[in-house]
């Protein structure tokens, strides 16, 4: 059952930012909406094999070439608002 | 010539080629009903005149030159705002992507400039493919162009509008959980979500990579088979393309369908669906039993579990591709942040909206510690029995045809507070892309109100061009 405690861990393991209000309002809703995956019970999977790449794929390879690259590397950092340093973004610190 | 923006692509290619009008004319005719339609409509987020007239007159002056051009060539069109467009704004109706332009093209895009497309602009959407309505974009929502108090459907809402009221001959969607179909039902035009791998996903800001797939909106379904021919392949930069020959799609046109074998699923005219919806599609059905066709009802028993199973995983892969949106790369610096933690709950906070939250929250619960097996691993499961129920329809029929929504276009507002309710409007075209089959949404008529109602063509893996037959020939009919 989500309760707003769940609802504030799972936002913090998310790495997003919640206003009480959104707190609150994704506590009712997501548990409406877990309520209903409940539905899933009623298969019984014991013999079912997982799907996860349904068009039977399975270790694509690829000849290791170099290949001109369609953007510079200013284009690839044009996007940041932070500084850029040597073309590359300066992030913050985290060892202080 | 009047209403050059309302030609078939067939038709606009001739009369380029015979100089009855020039591409620079063709922009011309679709950027008038932009200016004059757009503001109510809202189907555009950006528009790229200047590069639009840049290449119509590029085309004129080859075609001028007498130059063999491919069909495509000179026709203008516009790209849903998920597509990367080098030099020109993709925002995904985020606000954390609100200004980013993409240094490179999508593998779409660039196979569509090399077929000389004129690209309008890019249209709106639900923030990151999100949503059934087109509300949940940060640019406001997209209006139906048959009632505007209703939408137009999502999330490639932008693109359904545009392309229903001549603003561009095509556009290119892509479709998750019905992205495409759904608003192409809701406005009144053809869709067609691709097998999954037949289109290249390289330079579209993945959603969920194993449902997501690319394709086209048009008004007819000749159209829908040049702009598929254009964009399917291998792709070396997508390893989910397989290396299958493309065939000739328009080969499937203008075919009868004496002897094809048309199953009716019998769950996809059930419970919740509307009376006048599900009559239509079997009065459409009926047409094309009338030309020649067997009809059978068949099951897939699995149907019912296929909301519950996409709405574990998507967000689940939503939630992982997302993770890239932290405000270093992308977004908004928030303004002075205690540590690095800090900065990324702030800058992601604020730049994702409602339906964004909502979704990564569920996926990051569904794959958190304790929960991975009880819900993501069992949906993986229960995807596989979805598989298994149209792989055993297909040993019996050749096509499936079903509504593709249980009701026509709602009001705007009218489900956005109630998420379940809205997740459930894909309750009919989610199971075809947890089985990675192609379907064709196809207009089949017009409720009493006055809205369009759309049917869906299903076909096996890589059979798009069965998908194209049927609806072809219900064209004619």
């Amino acid at each position: 059952m989500l309760d707003e405690d769940k609802v504030r861990h799972v936002a913090k393991l998310a790495r997003i930012e919640l206003k009480d209000e959104e707190v609150k309002k994704f506590t009712g809703q997501l548990s409406g909406v877990f309520e209903y995956m409940d539905i899933l019970n009623e298969v019984d999977v014991s013999k079912v094999k997982e799907t996860s790449q349904v068009t039977g794929l399975s270790n694509v390879m690829e000849r290791d070439e170099l290949v001109p690259s369609q953007s510079t590397r200013e284009e690839l950092t044009s996007c940041s608002e932070l500084p850029i340093d040597s073309k590359q973004v300066r992030v913050l610190n985290i060892i202080k | 010539m009047a209403d050059l923006e309302k030609l078939s692509i067939v038709d606009a290619a001739k009369g380029l080629r015979e100089k009855k009008f020039s591409s620079e004319e063709l922009t011309r005719a679709c950027f008038s009903v932009i200016n004059s339609r757009n503001k109510d409509l809202n189907a555009f987020i950006s528009l790229d005149e200047e590069n639009a007239y840049k290449t119509a007159k590029e085309v004129d002056d080859k075609f001028a030159k007498s130059e063999n051009l491919p069909v495509l060539a000179g026709i203008p069109a516009s790209i849903k705002d998920l597509l990367n467009t080098k030099g020109v704004k993709t925002t995904c109706a985020s606000p954390i992507l609100k200004d980013f332009v993409p240094p490179y093209d999508a593998t779409v895009v660039e196979k569509l400039k090399a077929n000389h497309m004129v690209m309008l602009g890019k249209t709106n959407l639900d923030e990151f493919a999100c949503g059934g309505s087109t509300e949940h974009s940060c640019f406001g929502v997209t209006k139906n162009p048959y009632d505007l108090t209703r939408v137009a459907g999502g999330s490639s809402g932008g693109s359904a509008a545009a392309v229903a009221s001549n603003m561009g001959f095509y556009s290119i969607g892509t479709d998750t959980g019905g992205s495409i179909r759904l608003p192409a039902s809701f406005c009144g035009v053809y869709g067609l979500k691709v097998t999954y791998g037949r289109v290249s996903r390289y330079g579209v800001t993945a959603m969920a990579s194993s449902w997501d797939t690319i394709g086209p909106f048009a008004r007819n379904v000749s159209d829908i088979s040049y702009v598929l021919q254009a964009i399917a392949g291998k792709d070396r930069r997508d390893s989910t393309t397989p290396d299958k020959d493309v065939p000739d799609y328009s080969s499937f046109l203008d075919k009868d369908v004496k002897g094809l074998k048309i199953g009716l699923p019998k769950e996809y005219f059930g419970e919740g669906v509307q009376k006048e919806t599900a009559d239509m599609v079997k009065a459409a059905v009926a047409k094309l039993e009338k030309a020649g066709a067997q009809v059978v009802e068949v099951s897939l028993p699995y149907t019912k579990y296929a909301v519950a199973v996409y709405y574990i995983t998507m967000p689940a892969e939503l939630s992982a591709n997302l993770e890239r949106f932290d405000g270093i790369r992308y977004g908004k610096a928030p303004k002075d942040p205690d540590n690095l933690t800090d900065f990324y709950f702030k800058a992601r906070g604020a730049g994702f909206g409602e339906e964004i939250k909502r979704r990564i929250m569920m996926g990051t619960y569904v794959l958190s510690a304790g929960y991975y097996d009880a819900y993501y691993k069992k949906a993986q499961k229960v995807r596989t029995l979805i598989i298994e129920d149209f792989n055993k329809a297909f040993e019996k029929v050749d096509v499936l045809i079903a509504p593709v929504s249980p009701f026509p276009a709602f009001k705007i507002g009218e489900l956005l507070d109630d998420p379940l309710a809205m997740y459930m409007a894909d309750a009919l075209t989610i199971p075809i892309n947890a089985a990675g089959v192609p379907s064709l949404a196809c207009p089949c008529g017009m409720s009493a109100g006055g809205l369009p109602i759309g049917m869906q063509i299903i076909a096996p893996q890589f059979e798009e061009g069965r998908c194209l037959k049927v609806a072809s020939c219900f064209e004619k009919l």
